[in-house]
C-alpha cells in the first residue's frame, strides 16, 4: 500500500515517525477498514439513541395516562404505544440503553478479568496454573441460572442494571480466561519471551507488553461474543424474573412483553427491539473485527 | 607446551567465567504424582573463560548443550551445580533484582530472528524495550535507538516497520541493535547465522566483527558451523553430549585437531579446492549421538569413536572405565579430552 506513494509516505515519516506510536499506527490501519468504519458510525448512532434521545424525545419509558393504549406507528407514537398504555420509542430508547450498559460492563469486566487471570495461569504454570484452573473448572460446572437466580433473589425486587452486570460477569470470564490461557501456553515457550527476559523485564512486562498483546485476537473475538452472550442472558433473567424489572425496562423484557405478536398487526411491538438487539451484536462484531485486524500487524490490509 | 598454551588465557583476565556449570533437566512421570524418573544431562561439567574483546566459539552438533552453555552463563536458566563468575561475583547466587542490572552487561542473540522478535512490535519498539526496562529510555532512548538502527546498518526509516516486514539478514540486525542498546560488555551469540542464507550470513559476520572492534564486547559464539568459526573465533571450545571435548585458541585447533571428535568435524568443511577436496581424508562418524539421559560410561564419544574401533581390548577398556579430562601433554597444541589424544592435519 505505501508502495503507491513512496515520496510522500518517507517524507511523512521523516517529519512524524518520532511520533507516531505503536496506538496512532492501530488507529491508522483501523480506519482504512471500511465495514468497521461504517459499523462505528452506527453503533454510535444506537448510542447516542439510547443515550441523547430521552433528552430530545417528549415521553419517557413510563406508562402514562394520557397516552391511547395499542396504538399503531403514527407520527405521535413513532413505534406505536403498547396494551398498557406507554410510548413504544421512550421505551426502546430506555431499553437499548440499559441492555448497552448491561452488556458493556459485563464485556469490560469479564474480559478485562479473564485476560490478566488467563496469562497469569498459562504464564506462571505450576500451582499458579493449577489453583485457577480448578477455580474456573469449578465455576463452569455450576449451572449458571442456579447461581444468577440465587444472586438476584438475594438482591431482591430492585435488581438494578448494575446489579445485571455483576452477576453476569461473574460468568463471563471464565470463557476468555481459558482462551488466553491457552494461547499464552504456547506463547511463552517463543524466543522473545525469552529476549524480554534477557533484557531484564520482569513477569508484569512480560504479561502486560508482549503476552496480552499477542492474545488480542482471542481477547477481541471473546469481548464480542461477550456482548451478544450479556444481551441474550439478561433477556432471559428478565423473562425469568430476574433481571431487570418493570417499569424499568430492557430490550429482553420488550421483547418478552410482546411474545405472541410476531405475526399478528402489533408486530412492531416484538420486531424493533429484536431488531435492535441484532444491530448491537452486528456493528460490535464488525468493529472488533477491525479492531483484530488492525491490531495485527501481519494481516494484509486491502481495501474494501 | 603448557607454558604456552597458558599465555594466552594468563594475558587478559577473563570477562565471564563458567565454572564446573552442570545443569539437568529431570524426566518426570506422567500422571497426577509427577514422580522424577531420570535426568537429561544437557550439560555435564562445562569450564569456560571470555577474555575482553575476545571471541569464543562453542561448537557441537544440535543438542550437544551449547545453546544451554550460554543460557547458564546469562543465568537465564538456573545451573544445577557450578558458578558464573563475572566481576568477581557469582552469578548463580544473585537474587533477581540483584540480577537485573547485570543483564545490561550481558545480552543475547538468537538464532532464529522471526521468532526473537515480537511481531506486535515496531522495530522501533522492539530496540527501545530494554531502555524502557532499565528506565534508561527518559533520558536520550528516542535518539539512542534511532543510531543503534543506523549502527546496524538498517534504514532508520524503517522504524515504524513490523519484523515481518523485513527479510531474515535485516530481521537479525534488529535482534543484534536490541542487544546491544543497553551498552554490554559480553554478548551471547546463539548461532546468530545459522538461520540466514550463506550471501547474508557475511554481512551479518562483518557487522559483528566490526561492533567488536568499535565496542570492545566479548562473544560468545555458538555455531555448528566450523568455516564460520574459523573466521570469527580466537578461541574455540568443541562440545560433545554436554563436555568440552576440545580446547584451544583458533589457529591451534584448526593447525591440528587432537580429539577424534574434533578431527570428525574438520574433515567435514567443504574446501573449496577440488583436488584437495578429492584427495583429503573423510572421517565419517556412524550412528546416532546417545541419548543425554544416559550418556555412555567412561568417554562419552567412544560409542561413536573411528579410533576407539582401532584400539586393542585393554586400551578400549580404559576408555569405557576412565573419563579422559581435558589435558595438553599429547603431541598437539590443543587441550583435548581423549586418552589417545594426537593432532591431525585436516584443513
Amino acid at each position: 500500500m505505501s508502495k503507491l506513494t513512496p515520496a510522500a509516505s518517507l517524507e511523512a515519516e521523516a517529519i512524524t515517525s518520532k511520533e507516531r506510536g505503536q496506538w496512532a499506527l492501530i488507529a491508522r490501519r483501523f480506519f482504512r477498514h471500511r465495514m468497521a468504519v461504517a459499523s462505528l458510525i452506527v453503533f454510535v448512532l444506537i448510542v447516542a439513541f439510547a443515550f441523547i434521545g430521552p433528552l430530545l424525545w417528549t415521553w419517557d419509558y413510563k406508562i402514562h395516562p394520557e397516552i391511547p393504549p395499542r396504538v399503531s406507528p403514527s407520527l405521535d407514537h413513532p413505534f406505536g404505544t403498547d396494551q398498557a398504555g406507554r410510548d413504544m420509542l421512550g421505551a426502546a430508547m430506555r431499553a437499548t440503553a440499559q441492555s448497552l450498559k448491561v452488556a458493556f460492563v459485563v464485556a469490560l469486566g469479564s474480559t478485562v478479568i479473564g485476560a490478566i487471570v488467563g496469562a497469569v495461569a498459562g504464564y506462571f504454570r505450576g500451582w499458579v496454573d493449577a489453583v485457577i484452573m480448578r477455580i474456573t473448572d469449578i465455576l463452569f460446572v455450576i449451572p449458571f441460572l442456579a447461581i444468577a437466580a440465587a444472586i438476584a433473589g438475594a438482591i431482591g425486587t430492585g435488581t438494578r442494571w448494575y446489579h445485571m452486570a455483576f452477576i453476569l460477569a461473574i460468568f463471563g470470564w471464565l470463557n476468555t480466561a481459558r482462551a488466553v490461557r491457552a494461547e499464552v501456553l504456547s506463547l511463552r515457550e517463543k524466543e522473545f519471551i525469552e529476549a524480554a527476559r534477557a533484557a531484564g523485564g520482569s513477569s508484569w512486562h512480560i504479561i502486560t507488553k508482549h503476552l496480552i498483546p499477542n492474545t488480542t485476537s482471542v481477547i477481541i473475538v471473546s469481548a464480542t461474543l461477550q456482548i451478544a452472550f450479556a444481551i441474550l442472558a439478561e433477556s432471559t433473567l428478565s423473562f425469568l424474573g430476574l433481571g431487570i424489572q418493570s417499569p424499568d425496562t430492557s430490550l429482553g423484557l420488550l421483547i418478552q412483553a410482546a411474545q405472541g405478536f410476531a405475526f399478528n398487526e402489533f408486530w412492531y411491538l416484538f420486531y424493533i427491539p429484536g431488531a435492535m438487539v441484532i444491530l448491537i451484536a452486528l456493528t460490535v462484531n464488525f468493529v472488533g473485527d477491525g479492531l483484530r485486524d488492525a491490531m495485527d500487524p501481519r494481516q494484509t490490509m486491502v481495501r474494501r | 607446551m603448557n607454558a604456552m598454551l597458558d599465555t594466552p588465557q594468563a594475558q587478559s583476565a577473563p570477562v565471564i567465567a563458567g565454572r564446573n556449570l552442570v545443569k539437568e533437566f529431570p524426566v518426570r512421570s506422567k500422571g497426577i504424582v509427577r514422580r522424577r524418573v531420570g535426568a537429561i544431562h544437557a550439560v555435564s561439567g562445562v569450564s569456560l573463560e571470555i577474555g575482553s574483546n575476545e571471541t569464543l566459539a562453542l561448537v557441537g552438533e544440535s543438542g550437544c548443550g551449547k545453546s544451554t552453555t550460554a543460557r547458564l552463563l546469562m543465568n537465564l536458566i538456573e545451573p544445577t551445580s557450578g558458578e558464573v563468575v563475572y566481576e568477581g561475583r557469582d552469578l548463580t547466587r544473585l537474587s533477581r533484582k540483584q540480577m537485573r542490572p547485570i543483564r545490561r552487561d550481558i545480552q543475547l542473540v538468537f538464532q532464529d530472528p522471526m521468532a526473537s522478535l515480537d511481531p506486535r512490535m515496531t522495530v522501533f519498539e522492539i530496540i527501545a524495550e530494554p531502555l524502557r526496562v532499565h528506565g534508561l529510555f527518559k533520558n536520550g532512548g528516542r535518539e539512542r535507538v534511532n543510531a543503534l538502527i543506523e549502527i546496524v546498518g538498517l534504514n532508520a526509516e524503517h522504524r515504524n516497520r513490523y519484523p515481518h516486514e523485513f527479510s531474515g539478514g535485516q530481521r537479525q540486525r534488529i535482534g543484534v541493535a536490541r542487544a546491544l542498546a543497553l551498552q554490554p560488555k559480553v554478548l551471547m551469540l546463539d548461532e546468530p547465522v545459522s538461520a540466514l542464507d550463506v550471501s547474508i550470513q557475511a554481512g551479518v559476520i562483518n557487522l559483528l566483527e566490526d561492533l567488536q572492534e568499535e565496542l570492545g564486547l566479548s562473544y560468545l559464539f555458538v555455531s555448528h558451523d566450523l568455516s564460520v568459526v574459523r573466521h570469527i573465533a580466537d578461541k574455540v571450545a568443541v562440545m560433545y553430549l554436554g563436555k568440552i571435548v576440545e580446547e584451544g585458541t583458533t589457529a591451534q585447533l584448526f593447525a591440528g585437531p587432537a580429539h577424534p571428535y574434533t578431527q570428525a568435524l574438520m574433515s567435514a568443511i567443504p574446501l573449496p579446492d577440488p583436488r584437495k577436496e578429492r584427495a583429503r581424508e573423510r572421517i565419517v562418524l556412524e550412528g546416532d549421538v546417545p541419548s543425554p539421559s544416559n550418556p555412555p560410561s567412561g568417554c562419552r564419544f567412544r560409542t561413536r569413536c573411528p579410533l576407539f574401533k582401532t584400539l586393542s581390548e585393554g586400551q578400549q577398556r580404559k576408555c569405557i572405565d576412565l573419563e579422559p579430562p581435558l589435558r595438553s601433554d599429547h603431541e598437539g597444541q590443543t587441550r583435548a579430552a581423549c586418552h589417545y589424544a594426537a593432532p591431525k592435519q585436516l584443513v
